[in-house]
C-alpha cells in the first residue's frame, strides 16, 4: 500500500507540477481553499459577520461613555468640550452607526438566546418566545427607566 | 492549549453576561447622549444636575458594569471575529493580548473614573 | 398572447412556441466534475435533463449517468432521506439530493457541486474519513459503569424527549458543509459530532457527560463554535446542532465556574 503509493507519488513528481500527470489508482484529493472573503456574498454569513461586529460598536459606546465621564469629573467647562464635541457632524453619524448596530446586537442576543437555554417545565421545552419575550419586555422597561430619570432629574 | 482549556467557560461566561448588559443598556445610554441631546430631540443636560446623578452610589455600580462588562463581551467575540473573518488564528497570542487589553484597561479606567467622580 | 390562437400561425411563431415548451420541459444542469487522474481542479459540466414533477435533484443525476454520461460519479444510496449520503452543494445551498425537487429550480440552471470544505475525491464525491475520526472523539455511545442487574435500562418519555431531537442526525455532514469555521479551522470537531455529544449527555441512561466534557470543553471543540447557526438551518432532520453546542457551552460554562469558585469540590 504505502510503495504502491510512493510510486504513485514519485511518478506524479516526475512531471512538472502545474501539468496534472495521471496516476493510476492514487487518489489525488482536489482541497478548496476558503477565501479570506468568505463572509461576504451569502447573506447569511453577511448577517453573522454585522452581528459579530456589532460588538465593534459595543466598544465604541464604552469608549464614549467613558469619555463622558471624564469630561464630568474635569468640570463644567471640559463638560461643555464634550457635548460640543458629541454634537459634530461626524461624531453623530458614527454614533447612529454605532446605534444601529447596537440594535443589531440586542435583537440577535435575544432572539438567540432561547437556543442556548433548553428551559423545560413540566418535561416540555419552553416556547422560544417565552424565554426571548420576557428579555425585550425588560429591554424596553429599562430603557424607559433610563430615559425617565434622565427627562426629571436633568 | 491545557491552560486555555480550563479559562475559556470563564472567558465565555463574561462574554455572555457582557452581551446581557450591552443589549439592555447600552441602546438607551447612546441613544441619549450620542443622537437625542447633540440632535436636541431632548434638552442637554444641566451639568450639575447630571454630575449629582452620576455621584450617586447606585448610579456608579450602574454605570461600572455598563462599562467593563460590555468590554469583555467585545473582547471576546472581536477575537473571534478576527480569527475567522481575516483567517489568523496563527496570531492568536497577540490577538487576544491587544483584546482582553483593552477590556482591562478600559475596567481600570472606568473604576478610576466612578471613584473619582 | 391569448389573440395567439386567432392568428395565422407563421413557422416563426412555431418555433418560438416550441421553444418556450422545451423550456418548460427540460432543465439545464451544471455538474462539478473532477478527475483526479487529469484536472487540476473541479469544472462545470452542462447537461440537459426533462423535468419531471415527482424528480428530485438525485433522479436527475440517475438520468445523466443512465442516458447521458455514465462517468459522472456521485454517492447515494436510499433515495428516502435517511442514509445521508446524497449531500451535494445545490445552488450553493447544502441539500439532500433526494430531499430537493428539481421542478423547484425551473428553469434553472441548477449548479450542483460537492459539499464545501471537504476534500473532494472524485466529481461529486468527497472524502469524510475525517469526520469519522472526530466521531469517535465524542464518544457517541451510551457510558455506563456495570449494570443494574435487571437487563434494560428503563426510560420515561420525558427522559427520552429530553435528546430525542438531537438523536435524528443521519450523518448527512450538510451542517459541516454550511459551517464557516469547519472549513476554516480543520480540527474544530464540528456541529454533527458535537450535537451527538450532546446527545448522549442529556440520555438518562448514561454516565460519560464528565469524560465528554474533558474531550469537547476545548477550543478545538465547544468554543470554535460562533454561533453561525447555519447548521441548524440547513439540518434535513432538525437536530439542531447549534443550539445543542450553545446548550453545550452554557453547561460548560457553569461546570467551569464551579471549579473555578469551588476548586476544593470534586472536578
Amino acid at each position: 500500500m504505502d510503495s504502491a503509493a510512493a510510486r504513485a507519488r514519485a511518478s506524479a513528481g516526475g512531471h512538472s507540477q502545474t501539468a496534472p500527470a495521471y496516476t493510476e489508482f492514487h487518489p489525488r484529493w482536489y482541497r478548496p481553499r476558503i477565501s479570506t472573503y468568505w463572509w461576504l456574498g451569502r447573506w447569511p454569513y453577511v448577517k453573522f459577520i454585522l452581528r459579530e461586529l456589532s460588538s465593534v460598536a459595543v466598544a465604541w459606546t464604552v469608549a464614549f461613555t467613558l469619555f463622558q465621564l471624564w469630561s464630568l469629573s474635569q468640570g463644567e467647562v471640559a463638560y461643555s468640550t464634550f457635548t460640543r464635541r458629541a454634537s459634530s457632524p461626524i461624531m453623530i453619524a458614527l454614533n447612529v452607526i454605532a446605534f444601529g448596530f447596537l440594535l443589531l446586537h440586542s435583537i440577535t442576543w435575544f432572539n438567540l438566546a432561547p437556543k442556548a437555554m433548553a428551559v423545560r417545565v413540566s418535561g416540555k421545552r419552553l416556547p422560544a418566545i417565552l424565554i426571548s419575550g420576557p428579555q425585550f419586555l425588560g429591554w424596553f422597561a429599562i430603557s424607559a427607566i433610563v430615559l425617565w430619570i434622565y427627562m426629571v432629574r436633568t | 492549549m491545557e491552560a486555555k482549556k480550563s479559562h475559556e467557560p470563564i472567558f465565555w461566561t463574561l462574554f455572555s453576561a457582557g452581551g446581557v448588559v450591552a443589549a439592555l443598556l447600552l441602546p438607551v445610554h447612546l441613544f441619549i447622549f450620542g443622537m437625542a441631546v447633540p440632535l436636541h430631540w431632548i434638552h442637554g443636560p444641566a451639568y450639575n444636575l447630571l454630575l449629582s446623578l452620576a455621584q450617586m452610589p447606585i448610579a456608579r455600580l450602574y454605570l461600572f458594569v455598563m462599562c467593563s462588562l460590555p468590554l469583555f463581551h467585545f473582547a471576546h467575540r472581536f477575537r473571534y471575529t478576527l480569527y475567522d473573518g481575516l483567517q489568523i488564528k496563527h496570531l492568536n497570542e497577540v490577538v487576544f493580548a491587544s483584546c482582553y487589553g483593552i477590556a482591562v484597561l478600559g475596567t481600570v479606567a472606568a473604576g478610576w473614573l466612578l471613584w473619582r467622580i | 398572447m391569448a389573440a395567439g390562437g386567432t392568428r395565422v400561425r407563421t413557422a416563426n411563431s412555431d418555433r418560438s412556441e416550441s421553444i418556450t415548451m422545451a423550456r418548460n420541459i427540460d432543465i439545464e444542469l451544471q455538474v462539478s466534475r473532477y478527475s483526479p487522474e487529469q484536472d487540476l481542479e473541479p469544472h462545470l459540466q452542462s447537461y440537459r435533463v426533462p423535468i419531471r414533477d415527482e424528480w428530485v435533484i438525485l433522479d436527475a443525476l440517475n438520468y445523466v449517468k443512465d442516458k447521458i454520461d455514465g462517468t459522472l460519479t456521485f454517492r447515494w444510496s436510499c433515495r428516502m432521506g435517511i442514509c445521508g449520503s446524497c449531500g451535494y452543494m445545490i445552488n450553493g445551498e447544502p441539500k439532500l439530493g433526494c430531499a430537493t425537487f428539481l421542478k423547484d429550480y425551473a428553469p434553472g440552471p441548477v449548479k450542483i457541486e460537492p459539499l464545501r470544505n471537504f476534500p473532494i475525491v472524485r466529481d461529486l464525491v468527497i472524502e469524510i474519513s475525517d469526520f469519522l475520526e472526530k466521531l469517535k472523539k465524542v464518544k457517541p455511545w451510551l457510558i455506563h459503569e456495570g449494570s443494574n442487574g435487571q437487563g434494560e435500562y428503563l426510560q420515561t418519555p420525558d427522559q427520552l424527549e429530553q435528546f430525542r431531537q438531537h438523536s435524528m442526525c443521519i450523518n448527512c455532514l450538510l451542517c459541516y458543509a454550511a459551517c464557516p469555521i469547519s472549513g476554516l479551522d480543520p480540527i474544530f470537531i464540528g456541529p454533527a459530532a458535537l450535537a451527538l455529544a450532546h446527545r448522549y449527555n442529556k440520555d438518562s441512561r448514561d454516565q460519560g457527560s464528565a469524560e465528554r466534557m474533558a474531550t469537547l470543553s476545548h477550543p478545538d471543540g465547544i468554543w470554535g463554535c460562533t454561533f453561525v447557526g447555519e447548521c441548524t438551518r440547513v439540518c434535513p432532520k432538525h437536530v439542531d446542532p447549534a443550539g445543542a453546542i450553545q446548550q453545550y457551552k452554557l453547561a460548560a460554562a457553569m461546570d467551569g465556574m464551579k471549579s473555578f469558585l469551588m476548586p476544593w469540590g470534586k472536578r
